[in-house]
């Protein structure tokens, strides 16, 4: 078994807050992190998948396939775009970084060829914090 | 003998905006600025670089002291700019395209005024770990 990583990036406006509570209370739980008319970040994604090389091509997958499938499946739909109002895997849910990596996953899973097995999403929000997500 | 000394603080600050011009319509806008000028703002993670440039003061050895440039940058840029959204939550950027350029311009503006005119200041600013600025030039 081998882990192969594609490493992606997009950029994107966001803001945590929960609708049940007021402006006060967000501020408090989110704090600058709720500013009403959002903020952003440079996302960088590691995607990793899990296989056997291939015994015709030696490959795990073939990781041109691999990007565009990332591109089509996930960057297209949140690169340059607010993730609280344009990105459709995302209604109705907090936008954070946790969230977000889940959703991913869902995005991208459905999509990969035969044999392989999508292992991490792991999404950097910053370059000091970032989140994985095993599927599980 | 020249005995200046390039003295630097790095500083980081999140932050949604868009481009555009308002003098043009829509697929003008996006004919420039492509997806950057897209309605709903998307956002970056700004690094900055500021850079002083002296010689050391005898009586300390600093060219200037880094924690007061650290509060200064802390006080002027980050309250103004961090998780904010350029475009509607600043006044520097209400008639101002918020381009890397024009905010290391705002950033350089807003900080040379607190910094002994004797020292050099030039602002390195990156949008993206691949796109960055310096003003000035």
């Amino acid at each position: 078994m081998v882990y192969l990583t594609r490493v992606e990036h997009f950029n994107a406006a966001h803001k945590l807050f929960n609708p049940a509570w007021d402006y006060e209370k967000n501020e408090q739980v989110f704090g600058k992190c709720a500013n009403e008319n959002w903020h952003g970040h440079n996302y960088e994604l590691y995607i990793t998948v899990k296989g056997n090389p291939d015994p015709d091509t030696g490959f795990v997958v073939d990781v041109k396939r691999l990007s565009l499938l990332i591109k089509e499946h996930v960057i297209e739909k949140v690169d340059h775009r607010n993730l609280n109002i344009d990105v459709d895997f995302m209604n109705g849910q907090f936008c954070s970084t946790e969230n977000l990596a889940i959703g991913i996953w869902n995005q991208l899973s459905p999509h990969l060829p035969d044999k392989v097995v999508l292992h991490c999403v792991k999404l950097y929000e910053t370059p000091r914090i970032y989140v994985e997500y095993f599927g599980v | 003998m020249n005995k200046k000394v390039a003295v630097f603080r790095r500083e980081h600050f999140n932050a949604a905006h868009r481009l555009f011009n308002p003098d043009w319509d829509d697929a003008t806008n996006t004919d420039v600025f492509g997806k950057c000028a897209l309605p709903n703002y998307h956002g970056h993670n700004y690094e900055l670089e500021v850079k002083v440039v002296g010689e050391p003061d005898p009586k300390t050895g600093f060219v200037m002291d880094l924690k007061k440039l650290s509060d200064l940058i802390e006080t002027e840029i980050l309250g103004r700019f961090d998780h904010k959204n350029l475009n509607l939550d600043t006044e520097a950027f209400k008639n101002l395209n918020p381009t890397a350029e024009n905010i290391a311009i705002v950033i350089h503006d807003l900080l040379r005024p607190h910094i002994d005119e004797k020292m050099d200041l030039q602002i390195r600013l990156y949008e993206t770990p691949r796109n960055f600025v310096e003003y000035p030039a």
